[in-house]
């Protein structure tokens, strides 16, 4: 971590200034449609000063703050991998002179990647985007999309002054301070004789802009202050995930019934896969205008939770719930140890907000394994 | 007698076969040979024979009325036909055709029956050699009901 | 890293032979440039005009330099408009992917190469290139399953190869008329009578996963190991680079680490429902 300064209000302002001046899109958290989402901001009056939120399974609610703070909640449900890796993107164009032509061209859609500025981006989101560099960027083949708006992205931290109710990164080591893949980090200070930021570099853009703001060294207090925060934010985690075997235990029990279990509470409808920031999995569609003269290939965000995801020869491999689920819990708690090096969950809690049947990936994690070590446990016992 | 006694024994079938007991089984056994085209046993005829089939290929077909007969099962050198000698009422459920030229070894059903009957250890051995080939034949039959080269659904 | 390939390249069906009711092979070639070498085993991404793209395996002689073969069954829409491509129409390629045939480790042993249904055009390069150079290996066998006579593939090369002698053909339907010589039965139960010399035998086997399962199990009963024998496996393709996450299988990409994989690393995953 950089050295510490501190950053007024009007320091802020100054850095969205200078974003702007230097042709950043600046992107951060706007309260619409009652829910903390990432948009177009330019000046502080665009950010949700004094709204929180309250989050539980199943369960989004914003709420009024005692105080005017700038970063007063936890998370939106989108994540920042919607501006690196779109929901939808043309990938190329192919054209032919008639519907009957045997040859077509195919041309390659624009590529000029926005350049974009992350206001607000909390230490779990960093760690999905790290994940997603592994897979989009640092594979074997490398999407070119994804890498060059990766490559343009200028990413502001804040770490977290609040856990929310469905928040683990504690348990995941990701949270809730930002330790690495920022240029610049936040840390809002707020009590009844300032409204501050603390601020470091973590990056040469980061320092080179932090340079022409105006700001002051931090102070010993400015520090315990910060870790007052961030350690009380630590502690307050809604849910715990117990990481240690757990990646052996899941894929040593495929066959758990507990699986049938939570299929008959998953309704499937995906939405814990549109709201993951680790989430990568896209599918490709063609499209022709009605003369069948234009072909266009697009990318699209896809669901391992449909039944297209896994269609084979007329038929869905994953034809039941019960099998969909699977797939994703394995996959992001233990499958992606194998094909990554790592779990592709940071801990944000999104899954379980946003599910509309308040299945709890903490809870069933924990479960699965569980009823085959009690079996052990009484023939051990017996 | 005696060199038909070591053609039994020699049979995949009966690999490791005690000897005493081969004895006793080759004393219901005789020298079969089928020209191409010829039929084995037809479909409800009893059982009266097991067939080791030494030399050719064996069709097992059975004809739906009103249609060409449907091969379900080939069986060839080293196989054995007859899985039914021990099941009352002992009857034949299927057609068996010579494909070609067919070398076997008939085992007399009522003689051996009768043997097993007498020698519950001989009965054993027989057991434990048909068993198994029931049982594969089983496994068999359910992957093939399962039509997996077939590209509509079931 | 290298940027991932999603356009695919211009070819030109150079001629097609209708294989079987509904099973098509395509000869293509480039409309510019070289063919690119590939190995017998790896697929290619097909794409038919404002239709989409479907991963086919190569079915071509990897000696063959010119063109790029593949035989399509007529599934979907994709498959349909690519079996449907007449000489002169243009189609896409992106390719070659995944991994291949083990023809080089087979060197020196005996080789059993099963294939099931249309699994026979996976495999064909590979038989292709063992014929090629027969002296490497011990014992070719080719054990090919079929659902019925009418529904065998490559008829005369599969009559063509059985005259050569150094290769045991069995074919084995799972039903036929009085017409047919041949054997009626599974794949799998021929092969405790193939006297096989386990130690040094090395399995190739593409069919349907079912199939492939009880193939992969008689192997290992009858004492080839695991980890020689090879199956071809198949999931959801679709972008072919290890970036969209549909051909998943366990922990594999089956555009990755597959479609051909060692049993032992799979038979676990093949016993189990829905992975």
């Amino acid at each position: 971590m950089g050295e510490e300064y501190r950053l007024t209000l009007a320091g802020l302002q100054a850095l969205l200034d200078a974003l702007g001046a230097r042709g950043y899109h600046i992107l951060g958290p706007r309260l619409r449609d009652e829910a903390i989402i990432y948009d177009e901001v330019t000046k502080l009056a665009d950010l949700p000063a004094g709204w929180t939120d309250r989050q539980e399974a199943g369960q989004y609610r914003m709420e009024r703050r005692a105080d005017n703070a700038l970063f007063g909640y936890a998370l939106g449900p989108q994540a920042w991998r919607r501006f690196l890796q779109p929901p939808r993107h043309t990938l190329w164009r192919a054209r032919r002179a008639d519907p009957a032509a045997d040859d077509f061209d195919i041309l390659p859609a624009d590529t000029a990647p926005p350049k974009f500025a992350f206001l607000g981006v909390r230490a779990c989101e960093l760690h999905a985007i790290s994940i997603q560099d592994r897979i989009l960027r640092d594979n074997a083949y490398a999407d070119a999309s994804y890498t060059a708006r990766r490559a343009e992205a200028f990413f502001i931290a804040v770490n977290c002054g609040m856990a929310g109710g469905t928040c683990f990164c504690a348990s995941m080591g990701t949270g809730p301070t930002a330790q690495t893949g920022y240029d610049l980090a936040l840390t809002e200070l707020l009590d009844a004789t300032r409204h501050e930021f603390l601020i470091r570099a973590g990056s040469a853009r980061g320092a080179a802009l932090l340079a022409i703001l105006p700001h002051t060294p931090a102070n010993e207090a400015d520090r315990a202050q910060e870790a007052a925060i961030l350690a009380d934010t630590a502690q307050h985690m809604g849910r715990t995930l117990e990481t240690n075997g757990l990646k052996e235990r899941l894929q040593a029990n495929l066959e758990d019934p507990h699986w049938d279990e939570i299929a008959t509470r998953c309704l499937s409808c995906g939405n814990c896969t549109m709201v993951c920031p680790t989430c990568f999995c896209t599918t490709l569609e063609d499209h022709t205008n009605l003369a069948g003269t234009e072909a266009v290939r697009e990318q699209r965000w896809d669901s391992c939770f449909t039944l297209d995801f896994s269609y084979i020869h007329g038929d869905s491999v994953r034809a039941g719930i019960a099998a969909r689920y699977r797939h994703w819990l394995t996959h992001k708690l233990a499958n992606w140890v194998d094909q990554f090096g790592e779990m592709g969950c940071v801990g944000c809690g999104r899954c379980l907000t946003w599910c509309p049947a308040a299945i709890d990936i903490t809870a069933e994690a924990a479960a699965i394994g569980r009823a085959t070590h009690d079996q052990e446990d009484q023939h051990g016992n017996a | 007698m005696e060199t038909l006694e070591r053609i039994v024994l020699a049979h995949r079938f009966f690999a490791g076969f005690e000897a005493e007991l081969g004895a006793l089984v080759a004393g219901c056994a005789r020298n079969l040979r089928f020209t191409p085209g010829q039929y084995l046993f037809h479909a409800d005829e009893d059982v009266n024979q097991i067939y080791l089939i030494r030399h050719g290929v064996v069709a097992l077909e059975i004809a739906p009325p009103g249609r060409a007969p449907v091969m379900f099962a080939t069986e060839g050198e080293g196989d054995i036909l007859g899985t039914s000698w021990l099941v009352p009422p002992y009857r034949w459920r299927f057609d068996a055709r010579a494909v070609g030229l067919v070398r076997a070894i008939g085992l007399d059903a009522q003689c051996l029956r009768a043997k097993c009957e007498a020698d519950h250890h001989l009965g054993y051995e027989m057991m434990k050699r048909f068993l198994p080939e029931l049982s594969a034949r089983l496994d068999q039959t359910r992957l093939q009901m399962l039509d997996v080269y077939g590209t509509a659904k079931p | 890293m290298k940027a991932a390939p999603l356009r695919p390249a211009p070819y030109r069906v150079r001629r097609i032979k209708r294989e079987l009711h509904g099973v098509t092979t395509l000869e293509l070639v480039p409309a510019q440039g070289a063919v690119p070498a590939f190995e017998p085993g790896q697929f290619n991404m097909l794409y038919a005009f404002g239709v989409g793209e479907a991963a086919i395996s190569i079915s071509g002689d990897p000696a063959q330099a010119d063109c790029l073969t593949h035989t399509v069954r007529e599934m979907g829409a994709i498959s349909t408009a690519l079996a449907q491509a007449h000489p002169g129409t243009m189609l896409g390629v992106r390719g070659p992917f995944g991994t291949a045939w083990p023809t080089r480790a087979a060197e020196g042993l005996d080789v059993v190469l099963i294939a099931g249904g249309l699994g026979l055009a996976p495999l064909r390069p590979a038989i292709l290139r063992l014929l090629a150079a027969r002296p490497l290996y011990g014992r070719l066998i080719l054990l090919y399953g079929a659902r019925s006579p009418n529904e065998l593939l490559y008829r005369h090369e599969l009559e063509h190869w059985r005259q050569r002698l150094d290769v045991d053909i069995h074919v084995t339907v799972d039903y036929a008329d009085a017409g047919w010589h041949g054997n009626v039965g599974v794949v799998p139960r021929l092969i405790p009578r193939l006297g096989l010399d386990a130690q040094n035998t090395l399995a190739m086997v593409c069919g349907p996963e079912v199939m492939m399962r009880f193939c992969g199990a008689a192997l290992h009963d009858a004492g080839v190991a695991m980890d020689r024998i090879h199956l071809s496996m198949e999931r959801n393709m679709k972008c072919a680079l290890g970036l969209c996450g549909h051909c998943q299988f366990g922990a594999d990409f089956i555009c990755k680490t597959g479609a051909v994989m060692r049993y032992d690393q799979v038979a676990q995953r093949l016993r189990l429902r829905e992975i």
